[in-house]
């Protein structure tokens, strides 16, 4: 692994320098580049496609009944009738809808506070980052899905509730993350001359460290959207749903405990959780393939919900996450 | 060079520093937030403001919020968790009687999963590039990505035939010896178990894969087999010791994840555990319940953070 002095010589290649390409064009390189990437890309970018359009392609309404109860499938009912006689197959593609809309909306809310945090921390360093990290290895050990019922529960389930508080509640993970990379980011050479040559911080930080880091943001954000839709059918299973919507999570709960496992009624039950899952894979597949372009060393450890807290210290992890970036590039 | 005892007087104090917080955190979130327990309560239909002032009175809510705090705390410090509106009996002791049901299903669930992912994670990191390695990965990320619930009912439609779906044993055996009640009791126990450890698995799978296949790249596997030891050999003797290390953190990271799943698996398969206290607390509104069972996860979970922490140092030199 390469010394942290290497990084100082000028003939080092990757970041030592001010990149040839933006970062944010390899992450799109790494997408079209990586099979799986890509393959979660096209899923990911047709299951939102089809919530976009929902009204457009959905058979029936779903605030109406069309038929008998629990019907099979049939050539009418592509995926049969729920147990108040609503098309399944209408209520999966508006279901959906609210799904993404809860994981994409959550998720920028996670992102947007992660980035701020780690970037701080890792910039400021000192007391600051001391108070901040320690206020995110509290937000590592505790349960969150029962602080989410919890807050969730008081504050009123309403969409923009749950949302509010999937989103201030995940954070965690891309502040960690962004903060190490700031920090090994902070001593090299370009950022240390920007700063001799009399740049401010604000500077610094949007020009020269913001653009490094948004690989690795875009890679948690993927890798945070299924972790909020996950939570969001959790919690609606829960009874913390919003009652007036529809979402995947309602749907899998309605099959819950309205009797579609004891009637046998599969067809209500089956497809709301196989969406899930798909939804979460490709999300997955994404951040996976961004983050190992990025850090092959990394493979596939970063599919842990919670990344674990690997041997070395801060310091020796920064050095391997940059020889890895360094490894790619040579 | 910090000592060793250094270092656990450290994780002790963090340990303790985390629990103050959650038991601040408890404490605040049910009164600052709109809608918070004593506020509903006085709600009743038709009730004056005299009902409104008595309860106040009666919970301490017309003390200044820190004498509040102060009260609570002298509360908890007595094991006093209060009394839970819906069943009328002193929290703890409901609690303590579900958490003695969570345990077994968690460990279950838990060793299950550690076993079967490692075995995997193994395969997958040593056959690299064979069939056997898409075999363990593909259902790994499969059953990672799973709604934990879902995948309870969909083992209740494949199995609820022949498995019990329901409930911590059978309320109908008639008169049952010691045998026939642990039967009865572990036949319960399969399904949620199961579902708990397929979503639990999957995660090490991946990280031990992962890390087994960074150990062998490292230097002395290579020399070990340019010595010449058989590759099994290398296994055990090299690879597997550092390969599953961090699985024990990631274990302890997990905990928060685990419970989280727990209180899933316990509401769809209706196992009265603390996860399906939290799940009747928020249909039946009741707070101090929910606030009891709250506390006793985030304690459970930053104590086996705690353990795992020591059993990770005992086991990794390196760390100071």
């Amino acid at each position: 692994m390469a010394a942290p002095q290497i990084h100082e010589l000028p003939s080092a290649e990757g970041l030592t320098e001010a990149p040839a390409s933006s970062p944010m064009a390899k992450v799109w390189r790494a997408m079209w580049g990586n099979k799986t990437a890509f393959v979660g890309l096209v899923v990911l970018s047709v299951l939102v496609i089809l919530s976009i359009f929902a009204p457009l392609i959905a058979p029936y309404p779903i605030n109406q009944q069309v038929g008998q109860p629990f019907s099979p499938p049939s050539a009418h009912h592509l995926l049969g009738l729920d147990d108040a006689g609503y098309d399944v197959f209408s209520l999966l593609l508006y279901g959906m809808r609210i799904s993404l809309l809860v994981g994409f909306s959550a998720t920028v809310i996670a992102s947007v506070l992660g980035t701020l945090i780690g970037v701080v921390a890792g910039y400021r360093g000192g007391v600051i980052d001391n108070l901040l990290m320690r206020l995110t290895d509290y937000f590592l050990v505790i349960p969150l899905l029962p602080l989410m019922i919890v807050v969730a529960d008081l504050w009123g389930a309403t969409l923009f509730h749950i949302i509010a508080v999937i989103g201030l509640l995940s954070w965690t993970m891309t502040a960690i993350v962004i903060r190490a990379q700031v920090r090994s980011l902070r001593e090299y050479m370009f950022i240390r001359r920007a700063r001799a040559t009399g740049a401010s911080h604000t500077r610094i930080i949007v020009q020269h460290i913001l653009p490094q880091v948004m690989p690795l943001v875009v890679a948690n954000t993927v890798l945070n959207i299924s972790y909020a839709v996950f939570t969001e059918t959790a919690l609606a299973f829960l009874g913390i749903g919003d009652p007036s919507q529809v979402s995947l999570g309602t749907m899998i709960e309605f099959g819950f405990q309205r009797g579609a496992i004891t009637d046998g009624a599969w067809w209500a039950i089956v497809p709301p959780g196989l969406l899930v899952t798909i939804i979460v894979l490709a999300c997955s597949l994404i951040g996976r393939g961004i983050e190992t372009t990025f850090n092959p060393r990394l493979s596939l450890a970063h599919l842990s919900m919670r990344r674990p807290r690997l041997i070395p210290g801060p310091g020796a992890s920064q050095n391997s996450r940059a020889g890895g970036a360094n490894g790619t590039s040579a | 060079m910090r000592s060793k005892s250094d270092y656990i007087l450290r994780r002790i104090a963090a340990a303790v520093g985390t629990l103050f917080v959650a038991v601040s955190m408890n404490f605040l979130l049910f009164r600052i937030l709109p809608g918070s327990a004593a506020v509903s309560m006085a709600r009743v239909p038709g009730a004056g403001p005299g009902l409104r002032e008595a309860l106040t009175r009666e919970f301490g809510l017309n003390h200044p919020l820190y004498v509040q705090y102060v009260l609570y705390l002298w509360q908890l410090v007595h094991l006093n968790l209060a009394v839970s509106f819906y069943y009328h009996q002193p929290v703890l002791g409901l609690l303590i009687s579900d958490l003695g049901n969570t345990i077994p299903l968690v460990l279950l669930g838990t060793v299950f999963s550690v076993i079967f992912g490692v075995l995997t994670g193994v395969v997958g990191a040593w056959l690299r590039g064979s069939v056997f390695e898409h075999l363990s990965v593909v259902p790994a990320l499969a059953f990672y990505a799973t709604p934990v619930q879902w995948l309870g009912l969909m083992l209740i439609l494949l199995f609820g035939s022949v498995l019990p779906t329901s409930g911590r044993s059978d309320p109908f055996l008639f008169n049952p010896s010691f045998m026939q009640e642990s039967l009865s009791v572990l036949n319960h126990l399969i399904l949620p178990s199961l579902t708990l450890g397929l979503v639990l698995y999957g995660q090490y799978t991946l990280i031990v894969r992962s890390a087994m296949l960074e150990t062998l790249c490292e230097d002395y596997v290579l020399t070990a087999k340019a010595v010449g030891y058989t590759k099994p050999r290398i296994l055990r003797a090299y690879a597997l010791r550092n390969g599953i290390l961090p699985v024990i953190s990631v274990i302890a990271l997990s905990a928060g994840f685990i419970v989280g799943g727990a209180i899933l698996v316990e509401t769809v398969f209706n196992y009265p555990g603390v996860g399906l206290a939290v799940y009747n607390a928020i249909l039946n509104r009741d707070y101090p319940m929910l606030q009891g069972a709250f506390l006793i996860l985030t304690v459970s979970v930053v104590l086996c953070n705690l353990v795992a922490d020591l059993i990770y140092f005992r086991l990794d030199p390196r760390i100071t």
